[in-house]
C-alpha cells in the first residue's frame, strides 16, 4: 500500500515535472514594489509598466506584483519566495532591494532577476534606470523662460546623487534661460509625508518661488501650486507620474517615468533565451523618459522650443551636463567640450550654479 | 518682506500644530481616565479615510468631519471591547488598533487614491483677520482650529472645574477606590476611550479634507505618535499640550523657511529636520522638569487592568 501510495506520487510528481519543462504555459513574471501603487507615483508608473506589458504579451506570460515591501530583510524574504513561487523573471523597483536580490539571484540561477536603480548586477541580475534629469532640464527651461520672480523651488527627499542630480539638471535649465534663475531646495527627509511636502512647497512659495517641482511621492506638492495659483502665480512641475489631474491649471509640464517597452523589450530577450545581461540606463531617446503634455499656458514658441531641445536630447546633440559644468564654488566639475560621464553624474555630491541653498553636508 | 515672513510662519505653524492638539487631547483625557490607548495612528488613519469618503460623496466637508469622528469612536469601541470589557493588555491591544487601522484605512480607501478634493475656503474672522502678523494666523483659519482653541479651554475647565472630571481623574488614580464608593470605572473609561476616539478622528479628518485635500495610504505619516509623546511630555497639561504641539509645528516651518531662504547656511538638513523633535522634547522637559508635579499629574493607574470584582 505504502509503496504504491509513493510510486503514484513520484509519478504525478514526474508528470507535474514534465509539463513544466514543456513550456506550453506562459511564464510567470514577479513585480516587487517599495510603496502601494496608487495613483501617482514611482510605483504606479512601474504598475503601469507591468500592464502595457502584460497586455502585449498576453498568453506569454502571466505576472504578479506584490506592494509595500519595505526595503531590508522583509524583501529578502519576499523575493525568495516569489522566486520560490515559480517566477521565471523578478523586478525589483527600489533601490534598497539591491542586496537582498543580489543574495536571492545567486540561489535561483534559473530565474532572471532585474533591479531598478541599484549598481550590483550578476550573471542572472540585470539592471535599469531612467535618466530623468533630461526631462528636468527641459523642466527647468519652462520654469526660466515663464519664471517673473526668477525662483524656483524643489521639495526634496534626501541628499542622495540621484535626487542632486536632478536639482542640478533643472537648475541648469533654467539658468539655460534666464541667468537671473536660482533654484532653492527644501529637504524633507522623507520619501514620502503628504503634510510636509505640502508645507515645504508653501514655503518656497510664500518666499517668492513662483515655480515649484518636487522630487518626493505623493502629489501634495502639485496640489499645494495649485490652491496658491490664483493668489500668487504659482506654477508646478510633476514628477514620476503626470499630475495634471491634480494641477489642472498650475502644472505646466512634468518629467514622467514610462516604463513598459522596456519589459517588453527586456522580458522578450529573456524568453528568447538571447539575454546576455542587462545595463540600461534609458532616458528620452529610449522613451523611457517623457515629459509630461505641456499645459495650453505655456506659449507656443516655447512648446515649440521644447519639442526642438527635447530632439536634440533624443539624438545626443544637447546634454543637460555638457561642459562647463561648474559648481556652487565656482569649481569646474566638466570642461568645455565634454559631457559628464555616467559614473560622475552617479555620483554627483554638489551643487551647480544657479542653485541658491546649502549643499547638505553629510 | 520680512512682516510678510513672520505672518506666514505664523499661519502655517498653527495649521501643523493643530491635528496634533486635537488628537493629543484626545489621548490626554483617555489617559487621564487611567487608560493607555496607542492606537491613535491607526484611529486617525480610518478617520482621515471616513472624512474624505464622506466629503467626496456628499461634497460637504463637515459631513466629512462628522464620519471621521464616527470613524474614530467605531475604533475606538474596538479598543474598548478589547482592553476594558475583555481586559486585555492595553498596550498591546492599542498598537494592535494601529497597525490594523492603517492597513484597514489603506483598504477602504483604494478607491479614493484617485480622487482629487476641493481645497475648503477659511472663515475670515472680519476685520480681525486684517490685523497684521497675527491677523491670518489667528483669524483666517479652517473651523477645525477654532474648534482646537475652545477644545484646550473645555477640556481643562472640564478635568480640573467640573465633578465629572473629577471623578475621571479618580478613576484614573485609583479605580478601586472610585469603584467602593460607586462609581462605574469601565463605563467612564468607556467615555473617555470614545471621546479619544472621536478626537482622534477629527485629527484625520483635518488632515484629508483640510490639511492636504487627499488620501493616500499613510498620509497621516506618524503624526499619531506624536502626538501620544506630546500627551507625555507635556505631563498631562492640556496648555503644554498646546505649547508642545505649536513649538512642534513652528520648529518643522522655521527650519524650512530657513532651507528655503535661499541663503547659504552650512547647517546639515537632516539635522535641521530632526530639529522639531529635539526641540520639543528639550523645552517640554524643561518647563517639566518638577518631578512632584509629573507625579501630581500623571494617572497612576494608568495601562493597569481594572477588574471590577477583584
Amino acid at each position: 500500500m505504502k509503496t504504491r501510495n509513493l510510486a503514484l506520487a513520484t509519478l504525478a510528481g514526474a508528470v507535474l515535472c514534465s509539463t513544466a519543462l514543456t513550456a506550453a504555459e506562459p511564464v510567470k513574471v514577479g513585480f516587487i514594489y517599495v510603496s502601494p501603487v496608487g495613483d501617482a507615483g514611482w510605483t504606479y508608473q512601474h504598475d503601469l509598466g507591468r500592464k502595457q506589458m502584460e497586455a502585449a504579451m498576453k498568453g506569454a506570460v502571466t505576472t504578479k506584483f506584490i506592494e509595500n515591501v519595505p526595503e531590508g530583510a522583509d524583501a529578502e524574504r519576499i523575493i525568495r519566495q516569489m522566486a520560490q513561487d515559480g517566477n521565471q523573471i523578478i523586478f525589483t523597483t527600489s533601490f534598497g532591494y539591491m542586496n537582498p536580490t543580489e543574495k536571492v539571484s545567486k540561489t535561483f540561477p534559473n530565474v532572471t532577476f532585474f533591479h531598478a536603480t541599484g549598481y550590483k548586477s550578476g550573471a542572472n541580475m540585470g539592471i535599469y534606470n531612467a535618466r530623468f534629469y533630461e526631462g528636468r532640464y527641459l523642466n527647468g527651461v519652462i520654469a526660466g523662460k515663464m519664471s517673473k520672480t526668477n525662483v524656483a523651488g524643489y521639495v526634496a527627499a534626501f541628499p542622495i546623487p540621484e535626487v542632486v542630480m536632478g536639482i542640478n539638471a533643472f537648475a541648469r535649465g533654467m539658468k539655460s534661460v534666464n541667468p537671473k534663475a536660482e533654484v532653492r531646495v527644501i529637504w524633507v527627509n522623507s520619501w514620502f509625508d503628504p503634510g510636509k511636502e505640502r508645507e515645504a512647497a508653501m514655503t518656497l512659495i510664500a518666499q517668492g518661488a513662483d515655480m515649484i517641482t518636487h522630487h518626493t511621492d505623493s502629489t501634495a506638492v502639485v496640489q499645494a501650486a495649485e490652491e496658491k495659483h490664483k493668489e500668487k502665480g504659482t506654477w508646478a512641475f510633476s514628477y514620476h507620474s503626470d499630475m495634471s489631474k491634480y494641477g489642472p491649471t498650475a502644472q505646466l509640464s512634468g518629467t514622467t517615468h514610462v516604463w513598459g517597452e522596456f519589459y517588453i523589450r527586456t522580458i522578450k530577450e529573456v524568453l528568447d533565451k538571447k539575454w546576455k545581461g542587462t545595463n540600461v540606463w534609458g532616458g528620452m531617446k529610449e522613451g523611457m523618459i517623457q515629459l509630461a503634455p505641456m499645459s495650453k499656458s505655456v506659449p507656443a514658441d516655447l512648446q515649440k522650443q521644447i519639442v526642438k531641445l527635447e530632439g536634440e536630447i533624443k539624438t545626443g546633440k544637447l546634454h543637460p551636463f555638457a561642459g562647463p559644468v561648474v559648481d556652487q564654488a565656482g569649481k569646474e566639475r566638466v570642461a568645455k567640450g565634454t559631457n559628464m560621464s555616467d559614473s560622475d553624474m552617479n555620483s554627483m555630491n554638489y551643487y551647480v550654479q544657479g542653485v541658491a541653498s546649502a549643499f547638505p553636508k553629510n | 518682506m520680512g512682516l510678510n515672513f513672520i505672518s506666514s510662519i505664523l499661519f502655517a505653524t498653527v495649521v501643523a500644530g493643530t491635528p496634533l492638539i486635537i488628537v493629543a487631547l484626545g489621548e490626554l483625557v483617555t489617559e487621564k481616565a487611567g487608560v493607555l490607548n496607542l492606537g491613535a495612528e491607526g484611529t486617525m488613519s480610518v478617520g482621515a479615510v471616513a472624512a474624505f469618503a464622506v466629503a467626496h460623496h456628499t461634497g460637504n466637508p463637515f459631513l466629512g468631519i462628522l464620519a471621521g469622528m464616527g470613524a474614530g469612536i467605531l475604533m475606538s469601541l474596538l479598543f474598548g471591547i478589547s482592553a476594558l470589557t475583555l481586559m486585555a493588555n492595553q498596550v498591546a491591544s492599542g498598537l494592535a488598533l494601529s497597525i490594523f487601522g492603517v492597513g484597514l484605512s489603506a483598504f477602504i480607501g483604494k478607491p479614493y487614491e484617485s480622487v482629487a478634493l476641493a481645497s475648503v475656503e477659511p472663515i475670515r474672522i472680519p476685520l480681525l483677520h486684517k490685523i497684521p502678523l497675527f491677523g491670518p494666523a489667528l483669524f483666517e483659519q479652517q473651523g477645525l482650529v477654532y474648534f482646537s482653541w475652545v477644545l484646550i479651554v473645555a477640556v481643562a475647565w472640564f478635568l480640573y472645574r467640573t465633578k465629572a472630571g473629577l471623578v475621571l481623574r479618580a478613576v484614573g488614580e485609583s479605580p478601586v477606590s472610585a469603584h467602593s464608593i460607586g462609581y462605574g470605572v469601565v463605563r467612564i473609561r468607556y467615555q473617555a476611550v470614545l471621546f479619544g476616539g472621536a478626537m482622534a478622528g477629527i485629527g484625520g479628518a483635518f488632515m484629508s479634507v483640510f490639511y492636504t485635500p487627499m488620501w493616500v495610504e499613510g498620509m497621516v505619516a506618524g503624526r499619531g505618535w506624536i502626538a501620544l509623546s506630546l500627551v507625555v511630555f507635556a505631563t498631562w497639561r492640556p496648555a503644554r499640550v498646546m505649547i508642545g504641539a505649536y513649538l512642534f509645528g513652528g520648529c518643522m516651518i522655521a527650519q524650512m523657511f530657513v532651507q528655503g531662504s535661499g541663503v547659504r547656511i552650512n547647517i546639515p538638513a537632516q539635522f535641521l529636520s530632526a530639529m522639531p523633535y529635539a526641540a520639543t522634547v528639550l523645552v517640554l522637559v524643561l518647563i517639566s522638569r518638577n518631578r512632584g508635579t509629573i507625579r501630581l499629574n500623571s494617572p497612576a493607574s494608568l495601562g493597569q487592568t481594572f477588574l471590577p470584582d477583584a
